[in-house]
């Protein structure tokens, strides 16, 4: 039986922590400021190939025929490949999908989705030989729309697909599952409630926007042996499903993670990979494959767009007695939204006990999601978020009260099962209420609007070794990807259980052959689970320092106590020993028992639910429909911030991913089922002169499950944005929009229509 | 293929000869053929900043500029900022106030902001946030990194 979660966390309050709460600069940070840290298409091989990839310019089309001769005898051409080169793997399937997303079989499902790909000694080669290629389509009608995309009659991506759910489905469908989730009675909730709202809702698909396309390079040898170098959350799992799809046995794969040029979701998934493996084994080269942003606009997995319809009620004094959801998730041309986050989350925060929700999972002729930051919970809190304060504002409530009124607490049961431990919804509210943003006068003209946000926070399989070298300072082994500074956070734990300077250790991140398998960074699991792996190896460590202690003093091992840093004889009684440092028992390790490690596997469980509550005040141009956003504030239960600034950034960098979600960011396609806006031009993300400073409040309401007390936190902070935005826009402009982006046309026509309801 | 056009420029001082074809990009040149692979790609169509460099004293997107017309500039790259030991002001404030998450804007970014401050040495948060608005961040929200700015800036001035 293996650990599932470190049994005694030794989680105590009163602990005075001298490495955890600081802010040390992080060690890979002179890396990045000098421009040496190598993050994916940073890698140089001798004899190393470019690789490019030929891409559908049609939504919906059979592959007739793929003409490779004249490409293949190009000058420079190196490599060709098709769908002939992958293995048959039947449709719908994981495996199955995942290999007709890298490259397609009997048809092309969206724009951009790759047919044929080349390696040559040279872009400019690759290119030409990329022209040379002749692929014979029959065009099929397309849909974009994942509500089109449900109809009787709308053009079916899949043959295979019975929809999920319904029972007797026997026909082919878009609609990929149906999940009912449900509990209590929202019959009798409602009959109970004074007030009930009921709006629809609409947000828009939105692309984890990365900064460093996706770029690898893969090198196979003659006897079957494949290095794959690249930019992943999750280099087991990325090994795992080449394995599987290209059907080479996963100890022959070793996967080495780059540094990570953003992430937030949407490198957990592969594209080119498989494609450079395959081109690699054809050329006995290793091959490079870079996207273009382009491509990623095209062909990489944005989240999921939602239509929504959500209805609550409340009695007049506050009680919210019941919540329905019927939910459209649009999931691109293959499955895997997660979308069952989605009614699991959506309410979870609340004291709800009558819940109905419907959830329909839909494809239709666009590039696969991918995961985002608390995927697929975002989109539908915009619609609950706008529901609760319009309850408010009609009971005569403020928005904070009615959320404290009937905030979840510790023992509460959610929808999914679980019952809640000790959560800091409560002390999230109260500190967003105390808080000077809340209580500061707003300035006339604008509006200000809150909302509240959930998210699980997760654990998982996790995997680490510390060794400690012979002058006693540290270094770690990590299996998880650091996406923005979990290795010195993981460091400082590290330091904190060692009684050592953070100074002392150092952490690299390990390729697949260096450790079992470890579960995607995602999902905010990676500093909570690796450091809680890390700090079991160190404890482990600990024991076997003491024995060494114990060893050279000639006394027996539970003599021997280790406290901040040294071995101490356990009492007066073990007689008179001047405490040994981890460097002293290290340097003797050669005359003892060899090196000292600890190393610890486990699937952890435990992780400590995360709340949020965001404030807004914002200015709307009534000429231009711009949305100005004046000020902003997130307040957040972290648990413990081990490293406050880095806290810090993963609110402040959320919240403003949710305000491009909020406010500009889409996809724009065409009568030809065609991207028309792929480009950081044309696909409008925030830059530095359309936000404020972010305010941030950090809660800490402890995880006792974990050593020191930490959640996760980088999920939380995007969920409520976009409600927050959405709910001050409609207290400056006195209509709610209920529809992303809130950009300027749309706002412009929302104030048209509430100027002609009222009479002009 | 077509001839490639033989280059002679300095990059951090430093003079380079390379071969580039007539479409190759300055961005391309400094990465694959002169190996400084600081600067980095996150469009190839001048949109994000991330290839910033100074070209004789402008500052240009890498990525927006041959390669051949590199021939006989004076280049300044992410490579050069730091002098020996010491790191520039900017990149030890990033450092610091934590202006840097994943990093792969952080070359580009701290490239822009030191062509600000020899502008301008007192930029207002304003002037610092306009300045920056062609070097897109998706991690960090561009707080912290208008901090490490304007502290950098106080140390630079001696205030």
């Amino acid at each position: 039986m293996t650990a599932t979660i470190l049994e005694k966390s030794g989680f105590n309050a009163d602990k005075k922590l001298k490495v955890v709460g600081t802010n040390p600069i992080k060690h890979d940070g002179v890396d990045k400021v000098t421009g040496r840290a190598k993050f994916g298409a940073d890698l140089f091989l001798p004899g190393m190939l470019v690789g490019k990839i030929l891409r559908s310019p049609h939504a919906h089309a059979k592959i007739l025929s793929i003409d490779t001769s004249a490409a293949e005898k190009l000058p420079g051409v190196k490599a060709v490949a098709t769908r002939a080169d992958f293995p048959e793997i039947k449709p719908g399937s994981i495996g199955g999908d995942m290999t007709r997303n890298a490259m397609a079989r009997e048809k092309v499902l969206y724009d951009g989705h790759p047919v044929a790909a080349v390696a040559a000694t040279s872009e400019a080669i690759a290119k030409a030989a990329l022209k040379l290629i002749r692929v014979e389509y029959e065009v099929l009608p397309h849909v974009i729309d994942p509500v089109e995309a449900m109809k009787p009659g709308a053009p079916i991506l899949h043959e295979h697909v019975r929809t999920k759910g319904i029972k007797d489905a026997d026909k082919p469908s878009n609609v990929i599952e149906r999940l009912d989730l449900a509990m209590g009675d929202v019959e009798k909730g409602f009959a109970d409630a004074d007030v009930i709202v009921e709006r629809e809702y609409d947000t828009k698909p939105m692309h984890q926007g990365y900064i460093e396309p996706q770029s690898c390079v893969a090198t196979a040898t003659e006897d079957g042996q494949i290095e794959l170098w690249c930019c992943t959350q999750g280099p087991w799992v990325f090994r795992d499903r080449l394995s599987d799809i290209l059907k080479i046995d996963a100890a022959k794969i070793r996967v080495q993670q780059s540094e990570m040029g953003g992430g937030f979701g949407g490198k957990t998934g592969f594209y080119g990979e498989p494609v450079a493996v395959q081109l690699s084994r054809k050329a006995k080269r290793p091959v490079k494959i870079t996207l273009t942003r382009n491509e990623v606009f095209r062909a990489t997995g944005p989240v999921s767009g939602t239509k929504s319809r959500i209805k609550m009620g409340v009695t007049k004094d506050g009680v919210i007695t019941a919540a329905e959801a019927e939910l459209v998730f649009q999931t691109g041309a293959f499955t895997g939204s997660m979308f069952s986050n989605a009614p699991q989350a959506m309410f979870t925060r609340y004291n709800l006990k009558n819940i109905k929700t419907i959830s329909y999972e839909v494809v239709s002729n666009r590039p696969k999601v991918n995961s985002f930051r608390a995927p697929c919970v975002p989109q539908v809190v915009f619609g609950v978020e706008g529901v609760i304060d319009e309850l408010a504002r009609k009971i005569g409530m403020d928005p904070i009260d009615l959320r404290l009124k009937n905030a979840a607490t510790e023992g509460y049961k959610t929808i999914y099962g679980d019952v809640f431990g000790p959560i800091g919804f409560v002390e999230t509210l109260q500190a967003a209420k105390k808080c000077e943003h809340y209580n500061s006068p707003l300035p006339p003209g604008q509006g200000r609007g809150v909302a509240a946000g959930f998210w699980f926070n997760k654990g998982g399989e996790t995997t680490g070794t510390l060794n400690i070298a012979v002058d006693g300072s540290v270094t770690l082994i990590l299996g998880t990807t650091d996406v923005a500074g979990s290795r010195i956070s993981i460091s400082m734990m590290a330091a904190e259980e060692l009684g050592i300077p953070v100074d002392k250790v150092r952490a690299i991140m390990a390729d697949t052959h260096s450790l079992g398998f470890n579960r995607v960074t995602a999902g905010s699991r990676t500093t909570f689970s690796t450091g809680m792996v890390i700090v079991d190896s160190a404890r482990k460590a600990i024991t076997e320092l003491c024995k060494r202690a114990a060893g050279i003093w000639g006394v027996p091992e539970e003599a021997v106590t280790f406290e901040d840093g040294h071995c101490r004889p356990a009492s007066s009684n073990v007689g008179t020993f001047e405490p040994l440092s981890i460097a002293q028992i290290a340097a003797k390790t050669m005359m003892t028992h060899g090196a000292i490690a600890g190393h610890s596997e486990m699937n952890v469980t435990g992780a400590g639910p995360g709340f949020g509550l965001h404030i807004a005040d914002v200015e709307v141009d009534k000429e231009t429909g711009r949305v100005d956003i004046k000020r902003y504030t997130v307040v957040e239960d972290a648990g413990k911030a081990i490293h406050p600034l880095q806290v810090e950034g993963q609110f402040q960098g959320g919240a403003v991913q949710g305000i491009g979600w909020a406010l500009n960011e889409e996809y724009f396609y065409g009568e030809d089922g065609r991207l028309q806006n792929a480009s950081f031009l044309d696909y409008r993300m925030p830059v530095a002169s359309d936000v404020p400073m972010i305010g941030t409040e950090i809660v800490e309401v402890p995880n006792p499950k974990h050593p020191y007390g930490l959640r996760g936190v980088g999920e939380v902070p995007v969920v409520p944005t976009m409600a927050t935005i959405a709910n001050a826009i409609g207290h400056a402009i006195g209509i709610r929009p209920n529809s992303l982006p809130m950009s300027p046309p749309r706002l412009l026509k929302l104030m048209d229509e509430a100027r002609a309801r009222n009479g002009g | 293929m077509t001839k490639r056009h033989h280059i002679t420029t300095t990059v951090n001082g430093d003079e380079y000869e390379f071969l580039c074809e007539p479409q190759q990009t300055l961005l391309d040149a400094l990465r694959d053929e002169m190996m400084l692979s600081g600067t980095k790609e996150g469009c190839a169509t001048g949109d994000c900043g991330a290839c910033t460099v100074i070209v004789d004293g402008t500052m240009v997107c890498s990525c927006l500029v041959l390669a051949v017309e590199a021939g006989g500039a004076k280049i300044e790259t992410i490579e050069g900022m730091a002098q020996g030991d010491k790191l520039h002001p900017l990149q030890q404030n990033f450092l610091e106030l934590n202006g840097l998450q994943c990093g792969i804007c952080t070359p580009g970014i701290l490239i822009a902001a030191k062509a600000l401050l020899e502008r301008n040495p007192d930029p207002s948060e304003t002037e610092i946030r306009y300045w920056l608005a062609g070097n897109l961040c998706r991690c960090t929200g561009y707080d912290k990194i208008i901090r490490s700015v304007q502290a950098a800036a106080k140390e630079m001035r001696g205030d």
